[in-house]
């Protein structure tokens, strides 16, 4: 589902080259739940970002459910992050204006759902998340965890192929992570497949299989 | 996400920061009401300054005398003394001259004038009974000047308000009191009606004297410091000063109009000096005005720059989540 096959990023900044990643390959299968773990600095982020078709990898291929990410255009990679790529952020990155409802609607409201639909999905995610005393409370109104409860509903609310979490627990306290991570491994008993990357080990000891990055090589899988 | 949703969401980031918003359609609406203001103040002063100017009369000329040329020497304009009550008759009487209603010599002065313990600096006007015709001076209470004044050189005066306002005090009554004029006293008879300053100098500020009481009695001179002339109406205007012009040539023994003693301005003259004067003033408003708005466009822009940049990670979010770029410029 998820294919990598000799990918290299290489950042140019004036005379200056920086290999980021170099010639990774790896899987990953439906449902699945994995960690990908590394140093600050190892090129997990890079990794992150084009796995989450945000940016494109300079050497290899990267598809994702049959899709070459690297062939397609700008509008054509916006419509695989609306709909097959769920983000959840290390900052939670919610809309600080709007209502936890408004923000978990926002990634719908660039698709043709009518607005009914998706007031109930936003609403049935929330309840998910045990929100749903606090759908009507702005990000200010939130804690941390509760916050980033709101981010995986909206991450959730377009039903991805994969969830795609970068440090989902690093503003966190260990107490909140860990229930971040109990919403986790629920998700991924129903069938989510989760990519979480990560740096700590009690962290990434919740998923199933954990891959180590080092020096943008892979260290072990 | 369609327009209207879209639209729906700029109002309601207008709407979170109120202040700016609020301070950015002030902004234009400023600088554009002051542009409009300004343009308008500088065509309505335009517009006044016209009409002051044809409330004195669109069919008068004025002659002034001349710069007196001796031995090669060219004096100021009105030094010379050339021009006299008997010129000004010559010109009612003369049969050549057939486009002139009324003649009015003048002669004026300033001088120091007290009444009482107060005390002002004013014109003194010598007239003729007909000066209240052609100048439209229209008395407030008491007489204008008559011809008997003139003929008696009776030591009377007719005040602009300012004048009474000067020596009497706002509102006073001063017809029948006595005010000294070149320690000459003089009866007061009359009080013209305000008539507001045009330009360069106040037409209330003034007293009026018979001509004759004004040259013989306080100045001691012979001589007029300008003669009116009203034309029949305003399309002889150009006949009138031509046929005056030839008199006053032939009677000051002049052969050669270049070396004439006097001149004749039409009101038109002045009129269209004043309003170039005045266009002038509307175009450096404008001026203004353009600039203060070119200033005020910028710090909007200025604005605008700020509230893009700091919602830079929303825009990338937006990304994230599957905003297309369309979607995203159509939002701003």
């Amino acid at each position: 589902m998820i294919s990598v096959s000799h990918l290299s990023k290489i950042y140019q900044n004036f005379d200056v080259e920086t290999t980021a990643l170099n010639d990774i390959s790896f899987e990953i299968k439906k449902g699945e739940f994995v960690a990908i773990m590394g140093p600050s600095g190892s090129g997990k982020s890079t990794l992150m970002h084009i796995l989450g078709a945000l940016d494109l990898p300079t050497h290899g291929t990267y598809s994702l459910d049959g899709y070459d990410i690297s062939r397609l255009n700008e509008d054509e990679l916006a419509d695989i992050r609306n709909k097959k790529i769920g983000f959840i952020f290390q900052s939670y990155n919610l809309l600080p204006r709007f209502s936890a409802l408004a923000n978990v609607m926002l990634p719908m409201a660039y698709t043709g759902i009518p607005k009914q639909e998706r007031l109930e999905r936003a609403k049935k995610y929330l309840t998910m998340v045990g929100l749903e005393n606090r759908m009507e409370h702005t990000s200010s109104q939130l804690s941390g965890g509760q916050q980033q409860r709101v981010a995986i509903a909206r991450g959730l609310a377009m039903n991805p192929s994969i969830l795609l979490a970068d440090e989902p627990t690093g503003n966190l306290a260990t107490a909140q992570g860990e229930e971040i991570m109990q919403i986790f491994q629920l998700l991924n008993k129903q069938g989510h497949t989760i990519v979480m990357i990560t740096h700590e080990q009690n962290i990434a000891r919740h998923a199933r299989r954990i891959i180590k990055i080092l020096d943008g090589k892979i260290d072990q899988t | 996400m369609d327009i209207t949703e879209l639209f729906w969401e700029s109002i309601g980031t207008l709407t979170i920061n109120k202040m700016r918003t609020a301070l950015a359609t002030l902004g234009i609406v400023i600088g554009i009401g002051s542009v409009i203001a300004l343009i308008s103040l500088g065509q309505g002063s335009q517009k006044a300054v016209e009409n002051q100017i044809q409330s004195l009369g669109s069919n008068l000329l004025t002659i002034s005398p001349g710069s007196q040329s001796s031995g090669g020497v060219r004096g100021a304009i009105g030094g010379s003394t050339t021009l006299t009550y008997e010129d000004a008759k010559a010109i009612m009487s003369s049969p050549e001259v057939t486009a002139v209603k009324n003649v009015s010599p003048e002669l004026s002065r300033r001088s120091q004038v007290t009444a009482g313990r107060n005390n002002t600096n004013t014109q003194i006007v010598g007239v003729a009974p007909v000066y209240s015709q052609v100048r439209k001076i229209n008395v407030a209470s008491g007489l204008f000047i008559s011809q008997r004044d003139l003929d008696s050189l009776a030591k009377v005066a007719v005040l602009g308000p300012q004048v009474v306002t000067d020596l009497f005090g706002a509102g006073a009554n001063p017809i029948g009191q006595n005010i000294r004029v070149n320690s000459q006293a003089v009866r007061v008879i009359g009080v013209t009606e305000a008539k507001g300053g045009s330009g360069f100098q106040n037409q209330d500020d003034v007293i009026y004297m018979p001509l004759t009481t004004a040259q013989k009695l306080l100045f001691g001179v012979d001589y007029l410091s300008s003669i009116s002339l009203e034309a029949n109406n305003e399309n002889v205007m150009i006949d009138a000063q031509n046929q005056v012009g030839y008199l006053l040539l032939a009677r000051h023994k002049l052969t050669d109009p270049s070396q004439a003693d006097f001149m004749i301005f039409s009101q038109n003259d002045i009129l269209n000096t004043a309003s170039q004067v005045t266009g002038t003033f509307t175009a450096l408003l404008s001026g203004i005005a353009a600039i203060s708005l070119l200033v005020g466009g910028i710090g909007i822009m200025n604005i605008m720059l700020v509230t893009v940049t700091e919602r830079t990670r929303e825009i990338g979010l937006r990304k994230a989540l599957g905003a297309k770029k369309k979607t995203i410029i159509l939002s701003f």
